[in-house]
């Protein structure tokens, strides 16, 4: 009696691939480990989906247990996040909810009025993404164009004592944040860089250059160096070479580089703690801090960690193509 | 096309104490095609790379028409390189990539145009333009590289085994391409490659090199039939020359398992007076240069026989594993084993000296 795994697959076999990864027995295992990949992705994308759901989550359906599944949305999350508020009192209270019954009010004052607050200003996040923003934002640019150039140099030149010098600029990754936060602290107050955009800036850049410069390195190495040789006998200079051919070559890994700079300078918490107070304070711990005043605001927790997530998965979705790509495809050798 | 005349002199390059060229002097006169030819390793890359300023000299002069350009960068020279792998951007279409010498020289753009078409029909890859050299086949690559060095009319061409990365029966096609092309631009080539038959097949001269050194230099016919030493005779051809240790005696050359060839007359004095002293000698023939003939001089045992079609190569045993290849015609059919006598062709013997290597050279008149 023949068993069932000596027989092939039912279907013609009509592309290049081994014997084992078309067995019947083989398409078996992959459907398991396919559901398996399913179920982990979903638990692994659980607390985002929560995250999200809260987000749109009244006050009261937040703390319900078990969590309700099906709400009613409102945007009661986003208006907590972006507004500072005062409990109105009665007077207030009466002269708000009969222009609200005019039509005259702000969508957001309503929704305000229904928790009995009156809208006083808007909130520090917006301002503190926006801080976000420019310090993740320069300090990638500043840590990839700087990384590139150090990249280059210690793929393409030699470099005295070039091993010894990739090693000390990968150990200053060595230390983790909390150790060395004191002495910058104190650095950073002496030389009027406490609580600027620009000290921010500097340390991120630091922090991501060795990251930067060993990642883009194994990218660069991989580029023939015969491309800039052909350049340079045929009239450039090895910067124009650099620009014209290195670039575009390895816009790959300068891809891969800038999605991870900024994840990290995004998502950096301990130093932003401790260096800045007002001025350049970033977004996650200005999400943190909201759970002080008043109470844990869950709704608007979920509100701001929503809008810290989008930039970097627009930045990240917008290099995608970049991010799968392989390097050289195929120009060296046919 | 411009006129190059390359000059080097005494131009050597060193790694630490270890030679990877040894001071070498050649000429190579405008529109000619010189081929370096050696084993990998040898330092005919390097020499070319030097020429082309890739690789800086650490000893001697280049000059170009007479001008010395031994540390000029690069783009100074007016030369093109073609690599083995081609080096054809892979961001850029097949026309970019032809243009692109053109536009380092601030070239307009229907001046550019003008030139990039003259070239692809000169390759007759008009339909590939638009392509990414990423989807052509090897020779279409080839064909992009040899395009973008010749779009820009350089002085002289460089090429660094470019045939290595095709396929045999390519090979041999744009071989015959490259020679047409040369052939057509006349223009100075210096070409490297290990393979023997296309330094013979392109080269108006051969530079054998090996061990870092310039074994010998001259004409495909010249290095074939009269190589200057044994690497030579060794390398080129296949298989190589056939060499037999022997002793010279009184008009004679005593070879292993009790051969005795007589001496064609020409001979007789170099031999005499180069091996004064020492009557060792090292005997060189061609495979085609012996026959077998019940009458010869010389008698083996038949070890091998290879088919190559139009003719059999029989691998005759003449002592202990001492073994020579003789070219034998294809209706004769010889059994393992078998004895067989054969002759070596008077004009198409050479004799070398063991302790030195070198060539002896047989008296002018005949």
């Amino acid at each position: 009696m023949a068993r069932f795994e000596e027989r092939g697959p039912r279907v013609p076999v009509a592309h290049p691939t081994r014997v084992d990864k078309v067995h019947p027995k083989a398409q078996a295992t992959r459907r398991v480990v396919a559901f398996v990949s399913v179920v982990v992705a979903v638990i692994m994308l659980l607390p985002v989906l929560i995250m999200g759901i809260t987000a749109f989550k009244s006050r009261g359906d937040v703390m319900v247990s078990p969590p309700k599944i099906l709400f009613k949305p409102t945007i009661e999350g986003f208006v907590y996040l972006f507004t500072e508020r005062a409990v109105a009192n009665a007077a207030r209270l009466e002269e708000m909810e009969s222009n609200a019954k005019a039509g005259k009010l702000s969508l957001f004052n309503r929704i305000a009025l229904q928790s009995g607050q009156e809208i006083t200003g808007p909130s520090s996040y917006v301002f503190r993404l926006w801080n976000s923003v420019i310090i993740a934002g320069l300090s990638t640019v500043a840590s990839v164009v700087l990384g590139l150039f150090a990249a280059y140099a210690f793929s393409r030149f030699k470099v005295p004592g070039k091993d010894d010098l990739l090693f000390f600029i990968l150990s200053t990754r060595m230390l983790p944040a909390v150790v060395v936060t004191i002495p910058l602290f104190l650095m950073y107050r002496q030389l009027g860089l406490h609580d600027r955009h620009l000290g921010m800036i500097i340390l991120y850049t630091v922090f991501n250059l060795s990251f930067s410069v060993w990642l883009l390195k194994g990218f660069i190495d991989e580029i023939p160096k015969e491309y800039e040789e052909a350049a340079l006998v045929d009239g450039y200079t090895r910067l124009q070479a650099f620009f014209r051919i290195v670039l575009p070559q390895a816009v790959t890994g300068i891809a891969a580089t800038t999605v991870f700079c900024l994840i990290f300078a995004w998502n950096e918490y301990a130093f932003s703690l401790m260096l800045t107070s007002q001025r350049a304070r970033t977004a996650p711990v200005s999400i943190a801090t909201m759970m002080g005043r008043g109470g844990i605001e869950w709704t608007a927790i979920a509100a701001g960690s929503l809008g810290f997530l989008i930039p970097v998965v627009v930045v990240t979705f917008a290099l995608r193509k970049y991010l799968l790509r392989g390097i050289t495809f195929g120009a060296i050798r046919g | 096309m411009q006129m190059a005349t390359i000059e080097l002199q005494k131009v050597e390059k060193r790694f630490g104490d270890s030679h990877a060229v040894k001071p070498l002097d050649l000429t190579i006169r405008d529109g000619e095609f010189v081929v370096l030819l050696g084993p990998s390793g040898c330092g005919k890359t390097t020499t070319l790379r030097m020429i082309s300023g890739l690789e800086a000299v650490t000893g001697g002069k280049i000059l170009l028409n007479g001008k010395d350009v031994t540390w000029n960068h690069p783009s100074e020279r007016d030369m093109a390189f073609v690599f083995q792998f081609y080096a054809l951007y892979s961001h850029l279409s097949v026309r970019q990539n032809i243009a692109f010498p053109l536009q380092a020289q601030g070239m307009k753009r229907d001046a550019v145009d003008r030139r990039v078409k003259e070239v692809v029909d000169i390759l007759r890859i008009q339909h590939l333009l638009r392509v990414r050299p990423g989807k052509l086949s090897g020779g279409d690559q080839q064909r992009v590289a040899l395009a973008r060095a010749l779009v820009r009319q350089p002085s002289a061409f460089l090429m660094d085994e470019p045939l290595g990365a095709l396929d045999a029966e390519l090979r041999e096609s744009m071989r015959a391409e490259i020679k047409n092309l040369h052939i057509a631009q006349h223009a100075t080539t210096v070409y490297v490659t290990h393979d023997q038959v296309e330094a013979m097949a392109l080269g108006d001269r051969i530079v054998v090199m090996s061990a870092a050194e310039v074994q010998q230099v001259g004409t495909p016919i010249d290095v074939y039939y009269n190589p200057a030493n044994l690497f030579v005779a060794r390398f080129i051809g296949s298989p190589g020359m056939n060499l037999i240790k022997g002793r010279y005696e009184a008009g004679a050359v005593r070879l292993p398992g009790d051969n005795r060839y007589p001496v064609p007359a020409p001979w007789s004095s170099p031999l005499a007076n180069a091996l004064a002293g020492q009557p060792e000698v090292v005997l060189g023939f061609r495979p085609e240069a012996a026959t077998v003939t019940p009458q010869g001089a010389l008698s083996g045992e038949v070890y091998a026989t290879d088919m190559h079609g139009g003719y059999t190569v029989l691998h005759v045993n003449v002592n202990e594993n001492e073994i020579v290849h003789i070219r034998s015609d294809r209706q004769t059919s010889f059994g393992m084993g078998a004895r067989v006598r054969f002759d070596i062709d008077a004009e198409m013997v050479r004799f070398f000296n063991p302790q030195t290597e070198a060539a002896l050279r047989r008296e002018a008149a005949r």
